[in-house]
């Protein structure tokens, strides 16, 4: 430590930083006087807060797909992330042809997006989950999972072909913000576009208790979740219940796709495999099977990105996501709010 | 058509048919819509849209026939679903016989009449893709833990060789083993940890693991000199004669050892043969493993894990035994593509490898010697013939992977040989 530094705890930061061999100013926290220094140093992580929940919204809601369709059916849909990916294009493609018939109102362009994206989205999940996996259902444990691999290689493939593999450039839609605080030199901002994310993130999670309590179908998923053939002995058709799942997932991973091309403004193919992966992670770090866990999971896992990309280095913060799945599993198999679960014989 | 085709065919429920098609065609519009119908074009840098909807027309009218000729077929040839089909057992001898004609034709086909130089390169291909099957076989097929980062061994063992032979100059075959110990310290550290996890948990975290390593070899620039890879890796020698037109003073080339003119195939055939020994080899190790209390221990745990820790089986060491092996295989697998290729980067190392060799396992019907050679054969070739399709070979093999479970979840060669016969002297017959 040096002596007479103002603040201790920020000079071990900077001479980690320094170690690992990332420049200071990425912390943008160059030297300043003590006081000044720590608001700067509060609102730096602020920022940082809102930018995770942000990303963390978005995991959150692929993260759902995977943890409904383990629930039910106890695979891992490998092709989730892929769905996530078109729900992407889809919105792109559907604010360019709103351009080019000439809308051009914001809140209306948007909620044509978010309707086509979910809906042309669901039918590729129930398509995927009718031709893949549905003849699998009482198959070998492997096959279903084999079969998901080599759809979610086939959807890669898909787009790529019909849509180019160059990266898709978008300008923004949702432009301005406004400034939550302004302390010691660092302006927090917060954009109307993730508010926007935000809000909408919230909207559905809602929407989706709802639908997951207090409806029919909800209570019909639930049955299968915990035994399918008693399930189907009590009337519930098993099939149907399942090709919803799959539809609800993929209309919620395309929320997540359209929120995407709307924030970073560039898409290509190749986001879904990525993406799949840590909001998987997002799934099994919060229990997988539960629903609020997958959200809580893509939160964390949002939180945890934006933090240490903020603080440490960009190059590694994927790996500190895989770091983060072993280690939840290793000290915490069920995840943070999973049900342990006893095997029987 | 045969005449007992006919009264089957005029049994078809037409109205169903035709009702189902149409459906199918209707998703298949729906699907069609955005992605095909609309393609995103550039212009002067600003994204914009073309109409496409002439191959929407196409591809629906394409699935409704489709699924009318699906019907049809169902129809004149009623089937059971794959999985009702029992487990038959395959004849002992006829797999051997097969399995023997194989290694004579693999051993013979650099001097066939018909071989060449693409040949032989394609067949060290298909080699490599061979042993790393029989390397995951051990995992996946044996011990039943499902592994999507083995090309995490298999850069392990290729970037050990690399850097041994830059650093310390080690030759290939002073190199081998050394890379084939690392992979297996790591298949020792990773499996250490995590092996107590259930299936697709484990399934996940290898995943990860795999993605791991590949990032580390991207951005440890210092070390693996990042995505530029790692080049001029040694080539193998024979006995220490290399296989050069000139020879630095000291050493003999291997032509002028043989007395024989210099020919860059040489080392091609060469490269053949190691990779051959190093299958054969396996092959043998693995199929002695399985003999063993520990093959057993495997086979054992991954039928019903209970049943063994009630027998006091320790499922965590046979689980870390198989892993290490499995890993120490690829680790082999990779220091032999290092010398190959003479050139490594983390491209050559990414999930779609995994996948592949995960595929070549299940495909050929895990725990089948004999099924993963032939899905690699069809895996590795495949794409070779398509060449002008090259830009339809992997949505081809997805569609593939996703086929071939359907029609034969449990593989191409799911017959497999039982580990043990409780009789014998009497083949089970048919």
């Amino acid at each position: 430590m040096v002596p007479g530094s103002p603040c201790p705890i920020l000079t071990d930061l900077a001479q980690f930083q320094a170690a690992i061999g990332v420049p200071a100013t990425d912390l943008r926290l160059a030297a300043g006087p003590g006081t000044r220094l720590l608001w700067r140093r509060m609102a730096y992580f602020i920022q940082q807060l809102i930018n995770g929940l942000t990303l963390g919204s978005i995991y959150g809601l692929i993260a759902i797909g995977y943890t409904m369709v383990y629930g039910i059916i106890g695979m891992i849909n490998f092709a989730h992330g892929e769905i996530y990916m078109i729900g992407a294009f889809v919105a792109l493609i559907t604010f360019l042809v709103l351009g080019m018939v000439g809308i051009s109102y914001v809140p209306l362009a948007l909620l044509v997006m978010l309707i086509a994206s979910m809906v042309f989205t669901g039918a590729y999940g129930w398509t995927v989950e009718r031709l893949a996996y549905r003849p699998l259902r009482h198959s070998f444990r492997l096959a279903p999972l084999i079969s998901a691999i080599g759809m979610s290689i086939f959807l890669q493939n898909y787009v790529q072909l019909l849509q180019g593999a160059r990266v898709k450039a978008l300008p923004p839609v949702v432009q301005g913000g406004f400034t939550l605080m302004h302390s010691g030199g660092f302006t927090v901002e917060v954009s109307w576009l993730q508010v926007f994310i935000l809000v909408l993130t919230l909207a559905l999670m809602a929407g989706f208790s709802f639908v997951i309590g207090g409806t029919p179908l909800g209570r019909a998923q639930r049955a299968c979740e915990q035994d399918m053939t008693m399930a189907a002995l009590l009337g519930i058709d098993v099939d149907r219940t399942i090709s919803t799942t799959f539809v609800i997932g993929a209309a919620l991973a395309a929320v997540a796709g359209l929120m995407v091309t709307l924030y970073y403004g560039v898409i290509d193919f190749f986001i879904g495999f990525l993406a799949g992966i840590k909001a998987f992670t997002a799934a099994v770090l919060g229990g997988i099977g539960s629903l609020p866990g997958a959200m809580l999971g893509g939160l964390l896992i949002g939180l945890i990105e934006a933090f240490w990309s903020g603080y440490f280095s960009v190059e590694y913060k994927d790996v500190s996501v895989f770091v983060i799945l072993v280690l939840v599993l290793i000290f915490r198999p069920t995840g943070l709010l999973g049900r342990p679960d006893v095997e029987k014989v | 058509m045969t005449g007992e085709a006919l009264p089957r065919l005029q049994r078809v429920a037409w109205g169903r048919v035709l009702r189902d098609a149409m459906l199918a065609a209707a998703v298949a519009l729906v699907l069609a819509i955005p992605l095909v119908g609309f393609q995103t074009v550039e212009k002067n840098a600003v994204l914009g849209i073309s109409l496409r909807f002439g191959w929407v027309a196409v591809g629906v009218a394409a699935v409704f026939a489709g699924r009318i000729a699906i019907a049809l077929l169902r129809a004149l040839r009623p089937s059971p679903p794959a999985w009702a089909v029992p487990l038959r057992l395959a004849p002992l001898r006829q797999t051997r016989i097969f399995g023997a004609l194989l290694v004579v034709f693999a051993a013979a086909l650099p001097f066939l009449p018909f071989s060449s130089r693409y040949l032989v390169d394609l067949g060290t291909t298909v080699l490599i893709y061979v042993m790393l099957g029989w390397g995951l076989n051990v995992v996946v097929g044996l011990a039943g833990l499902l592994d999507l980062g083995y090309v995490a061994f298999y850069a392990v063992g290729a970037y050990s060789f690399a850097l041994f032979a830059q650093w310390f100059g080690l030759s290939f075959w002073e190199g081998l083993p050394l890379a084939g110990l690392l992979a297996a310290s790591f298949g020792l550290t990773l499996g250490f940890p995590v092996l107590r996890l259930r299936g697709d948990y484990l399934a996940i975290v290898t995943l990860g693991f795999g993605e791991i390593v590949r990032l580390v070899l991207i951005n440890w620039v210092p070390v693996t000199n990042g995505p530029n890879g790692i080049s001029n890796v040694p080539r193998p020698s024979f006995f220490g004669m290399p296989f050069d037109r000139r020879a630095p003073p000291g050493v003999t080339t291997f032509s002028d050892f043989f007395h024989i003119a210099f020919n860059p195939g040489q080392r091609i055939v060469f490269l053949y043969y190691v990779i051959l020994a190093l299958a054969l080899i396996t092959n043998a190790f693995t199929l002695r493993l399985r003999r063993l209390p520990i093959g057993r221990a495997w086979e054992a745990l991954r039928e019903d894990e209970i049943a063994c820790r009630a027998l006091g089986i320790n499922p965590t060491t046979v689980k870390l035994s198989a892993f290490a092996i499995g890993a120490m295989l690829g680790g082999f697998a990779g220091s032999f593509f290092a010398t190959r290729q003479g050139f490594i980067s983390p491209e050559s190392f990414t999930f779609i490898e995994s996948a592949t060799i995960l595929a070549i396992v299940v495909l050929g019907g895990a725990g089948s010697q004999l099924g993963v050679v032939l899905a690699a054969v069809v895996l590795v070739t495949l794409p070779e013939f398509g060449r002008e399709l090259a830009q339809y070979r992997m949505l081809l093999f997805g569609a593939a992977m996703i086929g071939i479970m359907i029609w034969r979840p449990r593989g191409l060669m799911a017959r497999r040989e039982p580990s043990l016969r409780l009789n014998p002297l009497r083949e089970p017959s048919g």
